[in-house]
């Protein structure tokens, strides 16, 4: 359990922000620029020590400003993933991976040394120099050194920012494996939607130095007030799935906690888990079960939140226990007599259906 | 082709000017270190004292050791009776009076290359554990060594023709104080010694040359082990 609350006054600019973590998995620091992110997990990390607060990683105290504790950087056990990575130059990758696994209280066996390595396929690059290293290397190589000094819990500043689509690509799916292998907590400060609807399975929304918001990311995302807090979109809807069948009609089955998905054929076997993304634009509802229809997914939901947006208007539904987000025209709205609690289908198109995640 | 006097005071040089940069090195990093790291309110002056030899005439560092220094001057008499130290009229004092002078080029070179090391490395080995010693050796100093070599190699070409300080300081004796710079001026005192103090002034040369290529070298080296 984590524990984190932190108050410092800067000239025109305060953070004030408290919450708990409870569980591994990656929790999402999400918020605009400037809204205190990195200043409020520099302060988890030691390197900056604020005015007043209580740090708590795993039953150790590592500030508490009321009784004086604070234990510096080095005795934290918190491994930290800049921004701008961070390698040291004048050594080989393999000497910066073992830097903090020399340097652990816990040390990594030979044979997890060797898995992290795997693990982000580092192997290849043991004996170069950072200088010689791509911008998704360098970011490769800053995880593994983290990891490799046996944190309670990892810090990541914004690790893909400074990456262009393609080199973020080859990244994602170290950071999921390292999601779904290791029970090591995380934090992941970003401010890109994206990445948290991608990673995360907790979201904090940081805010001119205040939480705003905190949940599960699935419930968060297509939640109608986060969505004007966050000043975003709010997202049709973010769920986990799960690869049920490969049917006859070139179609691919996917479970989910509202019932089955069907979506354009995906290679991957059966059982298989993955994240499922479908956009508020793409929904569209119908009072009564539509029969001719050339949409392979028609959903019963129930409305619990209408929310007008410009023109159009963001029903929130609930179907089985994921939440969605229909975005409709006022009209329609109108039209159908939508309100909280009417009972509806929702419609997805297998085709808008993103899986790729 | 040169005589034995003159291989004397070749080779004299060259142990003055080495021990000085020597000598010189532990307090240029400390002092470097110092004004690089730390902010207090005295710094800029201790900033300009420790550069003051750059900008004194030599003499005038020669005449202020002299007075410290000499043997019957406070200072160098308490070090000669307690610790059989003697500097004045010795090969010792021309070091001292060169190492002093020189300073001011190490401190400079490593204080730019301290500053230069991005401060951000130094938080990284924090959270992987490493203490400030640690740090230091493991990051500071490999990081720093391009400017410390540079700082070292450039003290030692100056080393060499240091001149005011010295003869004020040591005199002008040959075999113990007489360095190149000197016994080029003993020979341009000397009714036809032109020939020797062309000599001379050729070798000084040379070594300036071989001095500002093996910096080249070295700094290359230093830099490509640093990965810059």
């Amino acid at each position: 359990m984590i524990e984190i609350a932190v108050r410092h006054d800067f000239t025109g600019f305060s953070l004030d922000a408290a919450f708990r973590i409870e569980r591994g998995g990656i929790t999402a620091l999400f918020g605009p620029s400037g809204a205190g992110k990195t200043t409020l997990i520099n302060a988890v990390a030691g390197i900056f020590r604020p005015r007043a607060g209580r740090i708590v990683v795993d039953d150790r105290v590592l500030l508490d400003s009321a009784s004086g504790t604070f234990v510096p950087p080095r005795a934290r056990h918190i491994g930290y993933v800049f921004q701008d990575t961070r390698l040291f130059p004048h050594m080989s990758v393999e000497n910066n991976l073992r830097f903090g696994w020399r340097r652990a209280a816990a040390k990594a066996s030979p044979g997890e040394f060797a898995h992290v390595l795997d693990l982000l396929g580092l192997e290849p690059l043991l004996a170069r120099r950072p200088a010689k290293l791509s911008g998704g290397e360098k970011s490769r190589v800053a995880l593994g050194r983290a990891l490799l000094a046996s944190p309670r819990l990892l810090l990541l500043d914004e690790p893909l920012a400074a990456l262009d689509a393609a080199r973020k690509a080859e990244i994602l799916p170290y950071l999921e494996r390292l999601r779904d292998e290791a029970r090591l907590p995380m934090i992941y400060v970003t401010h890109s939607l994206d990445e948290v609807m991608r990673l995360a399975d907790d979201l904090i929304l940081l805010k001119d130095g205040r939480v705003a918001a905190q949940g599960r990311v699935f419930d968060l995302l297509p939640d109608l007030e986060f969505a004007t807090a966050a000043g975003v979109s709010p997202a049709g809807a973010v769920f986990a799935a799960t690869v049920r069948a490969q049917r006859e009609d070139g179609l691919t089955a996917l479970a989910f906690d509202g019932g089955e998905l069907a979506v354009g054929r995906l290679d991957r076997p059966i059982g298989s888990r993955l994240r499922v993304r479908l956009r508020a634009e793409d929904i569209m509802l119908a009072l009564e079960e539509p029969r001719a229809i050339s949409a392979n997914n028609v959903l019963p939901a129930i409305v619990t939140g209408v929310q007008p947006h410009d023109a159009n208007v963001d029903v929130q539904l609930l179907c089985g226990g994921v939440k969605l987000v229909s975005r409709i025209t006022r009209a329609s709205l109108a039209r159908l007599g939508i309100a909280a609690g009417t009972k509806l289908f929702a419609i997805v198109k297998s085709v808008t259906v993103d899986p790729q995640m | 082709m040169l005589t034995p006097d003159e291989i004397q005071a070749l080779l004299l040089s060259l142990k003055v000017s080495l021990v000085a940069v020597s000598a010189a090195l532990p307090f240029a990093l400390a002092a470097a270190l110092l004004l690089a790291r730390r902010r207090f309110v005295a710094k800029p002056l201790i900033d300009g004292a420790l550069h003051l030899p750059l900008v004194l005439p030599p003499v005038v560092i020669g005449y202020l050791l002299l007075i410290a220094l000499g043997t019957r001057a406070p200072v160098g008499g308490w070090l000669l009776a307690h610790l059989g130290i003697r500097f004045a009229f010795s090969w010792t004092g021309a070091a001292l009076a060169s190492g002093l002078i020189t300073f001011p080029f190490q401190l400079r070179a490593i204080r730019l290359a301290l500053e230069a090391i991005d401060g951000g490395l130094g938080q990284a080995a924090e959270t992987l554990g490493a203490g400030r010693f640690d740090r230091f050796v493991n990051l500071t100093l490999p990081l720093a060594l391009p400017g410390i070599v540079a700082g070292l190699i450039t003290a030692f070409a100056a080393s060499l023709g240091e001149f005011g300080a010295i003869i004020t300081f040591v005199s002008n004796i040959p075999g113990e104080t007489r360095t190149l710079p000197l016994a080029i001026y003993s020979a341009l005192q000397t009714p036809g010694g032109e020939a020797e103090a062309a000599r001379l002034s050729m070798l000084s040369i040379g070594l300036a040359l071989i001095g500002m290529t093996l910096a080249e070298f070295a700094d290359r080296r230093a830099r490509a082990l640093v990965g810059r």
